[in-house]
């Protein structure tokens, strides 16, 4: 129906009764969505709370996988807390730099066709699957060279990359053009003005920018499948060697037909989610006070 | 220019992985050629290899569009409350916790999928559903382990159902004031409000949301893989175990025997990246057409 039919209808205040009862019911429905939202979230959040607390215990993270036929008993992931580090630390300084140039380039100094035309190409890098990324990187440096973490952090960084530019490119928008004036009057070189001006009243916003990326990498499984996966059970740190890593250990525990592997499963769960919670929460109250001092100093 | 070669380098990326995966895929690609598309076959037994994508497309269809009918609804309700039901001091927080939902790794999903939500499942929803709705090939008997289609629809919904509804929310918030308050003082209701006035304005925005929704079911890769089964078949029955594009891939990544069939795997993620990549830049394409009026963020919620 059209809004001028409608609007119609209401001036004559027909059928009201009906109308209000329609209303009644989709403001209801609506409600009732919300609940089913939150309440999801409070569902699955619960259920790894309640299984994972009851397993969690320090030889999580301080001892490695029972290994061989009679080990029996709780050993613990420390390899998968190890490799995630080793991991995701890469990944990140892999990331974050080539993130914050793209977005100083393409807010500072890119014509406009070239930065909505880049800008495309990271919403597009954005929208590619997880499991792609990992084929993509077994294709370009595990086959023929084996696995290795350092493949498994480049897939992670190719994910973390868009996130990084665009929240960059976001706060770069938000810094005013009189301070880039004020500096370029000053004499201040273009460089000079990005790097000591404007860059500086960005860095809350890379801080969150990086913080959701980051945990966003953290939980990512899909793209070690194929780069990281074939690992041994002992705690290494060198990134030029397959590391285990919690999300891949999780999938794998996971699908394990031992209970004592599933207990495992989600109590490295339970840990991975506390901290992607605690970073996104993290992240969220220091956007919304960034936003409010960037906005002020206005 | 350093920063520009950082722009070049990621624009590069993009470049890069569609090469890579077509070389990966080649020797495939050569040997059954779109036949693949349409063939129903997994064996890696040497001598009788037979690769086809037919049963892993029709997991994909079935799943994602069975789970974007379920989330699509849903996220766009979850998105009106946000907007305009919610008491105000409601708002940021049931916003916040929206979102939260998009955080949780998909393998922590699939890990819940499969020992809570799975036996739920099999244990009180699908009886009923098959005996009430038995007649629907649909709702065949009900699986006995709590891995099937049908699970997978469901984690695919939750997955979609946080991204879809945060974009929604981000796009009826855009609605102009006037034109809302306008209706109102004519006397609409509430709802006459939204379908007459947000609907329409958002309604390119809304498309655009659907099909990113779409993409990330499509691509979901870990948590279908944990609760979907396995399995290259065609049925209806949705309590029967199947598998994904996406699934079938990484439930292989251990176990790929022959080159044959790891080229036929990233032949299978081939037809998933033309599949992202038509979904981002139609999606893109929408928003661009009817959103010169209004800004959406396009990147919400991040599609994997």
């Amino acid at each position: 129906m059209s809004t001028h039919s409608l609007t119609q209808a209401a001036l004559r205040a027909e059928g009201l009764p009906r109308r209000r009862a329609i209303n009644r019911l989709m403001e209801l429905l609506a409600w009732l969505a919300a609940v089913i939202a939150v309440g999801l979230l409070v569902l699955v959040v619960w259920s790894v709370a309640r299984r994972g607390w009851s397993e969690l215990n320090l030889d999580l993270i301080t001892k490695t996988p029972a290994s061989g036929f009679l080990a029996t008993g709780k050993q613990g992931l420390a390899n998968a807390f190890a490799g995630t580090i080793v991991i995701v630390l890469v990944a990140t300084l892999m990331a974050l730099p080539t993130g914050i140039l793209v977005a100083v380039y393409l807010n500072e100094f890119a014509p406009a066709a070239i930065r909505n035309a880049v800008s495309l190409t990271l919403d597009v890098l954005n929208g590619i699957p997880a499991i792609v990324i990992g084929i993509f990187v077994y294709g370009l440096f595990v086959l023929g060279h084996g696995q290795s973490a350092l493949a498994g952090s480049f897939a992670l960084a190719v994910i973390m990359l868009p996130l990084v530019a665009r929240s960059t490119m976001e706060v770069l928008a938000l810094v005013p053009s009189s301070l880039r004036e004020a500096s370029l009057a000053l004499g201040a070189p273009r460089w000079r003005t990005t790097l000591s001006i404007v860059l500086p009243q960005t860095v809350g916003g890379i801080v969150t920018g990086t913080t959701l990326a980051v945990a966003r990498a953290a939980g990512e499984t899909a793209p070690l499948l194929f780069t990281s996966s074939i690992v041994g059970t002992q705690i290494h740190w060198n990134p030029h060697h397959a590391l285990q890593s919690i999300p891949v250990a999780i999938f794998e525990l996971s699908e394990s037909p031992d209970p004592q592997d599933h207990a495992r499963a989600w109590a490295a769960a339970f840990v991975l989610l506390l901290f992607i919670l605690f970073a996104s929460l993290t992240a969220r109250w220091l956007a919304t006070r960034g936003r409010r001092k960037l906005s002020t100093s206005r | 220019m350093l920063s520009g070669a950082a722009a070049a380098a990621a624009t590069a990326v993009v470049g890069l992985i569609v090469w890579k995966l077509i070389e990966g895929a080649w020797p495939s690609v050569t040997k059954f050629g779109l036949h693949f598309i349409t063939r129903v076959a997994w064996n890696p037994v040497v001598g009788k290899e037979a690769f086809g994508a037919a049963s892993f497309l029709f997991g994909t269809a079935v799943t994602s569009l069975i789970a974007l009918a379920l989330a699509g609804p849903l996220a766009i309700a979850v998105a009106l409350f946000l907007t305009e039901l919610a008491p105000r001091a409601l708002r940021a927080p049931v916003t916040a916790l929206v979102e939260t939902l998009a955080a949780i790794p998909s393998v922590v999903i699939g890990l819940w999928g499969i020992y809570v939500l799975g036996p739920l499942l099999r244990d009180h929803v699908e009886p009923s559903l098959h005996s009430a709705l038995g007649f629907i090939p649909l709702f065949g008997p009900p699986s006995t382990s709590g891995s099937s289609v049908f699970t997978a629809i469901v984690v695919l919904t939750i997955m979609i159902l946080p991204i879809v509804a945060s974009i929604t929310r981000e796009l009826f918030l855009g609605v102009p004031r006037e034109q809302k308050e306008g209706a109102l003082a004519l006397g609409t209701t509430r709802w006459e409000m939204v379908r007459g006035v947000m609907f329409p304005y958002a309604r390119g925005g809304i498309a655009a949301a659907l099909i990113l929704g779409l993409g990330r079911a499509v691509g979901e890769a870990i948590a279908v893989t944990q609760v979907i089964g396995g399995g290259p078949f065609i049925h209806w029955n949705l309590f029967d175990t199947g598998d994904t594009l996406a699934s079938k891939i990484a439930a292989s990544y251990q176990g790929a025997a022959t080159n044959l069939e790891v080229a036929s795997l990233v032949y299978l993620a081939l037809i998933l990246l033309v599949f992202s990549l038509l979904a981002n830049l139609s999606a893109h394409w929408i928003v661009r057409r009817v959103g010169r009026r209004q800004g959406i963020g396009l990147n919400r919620g991040g599609a994997a």
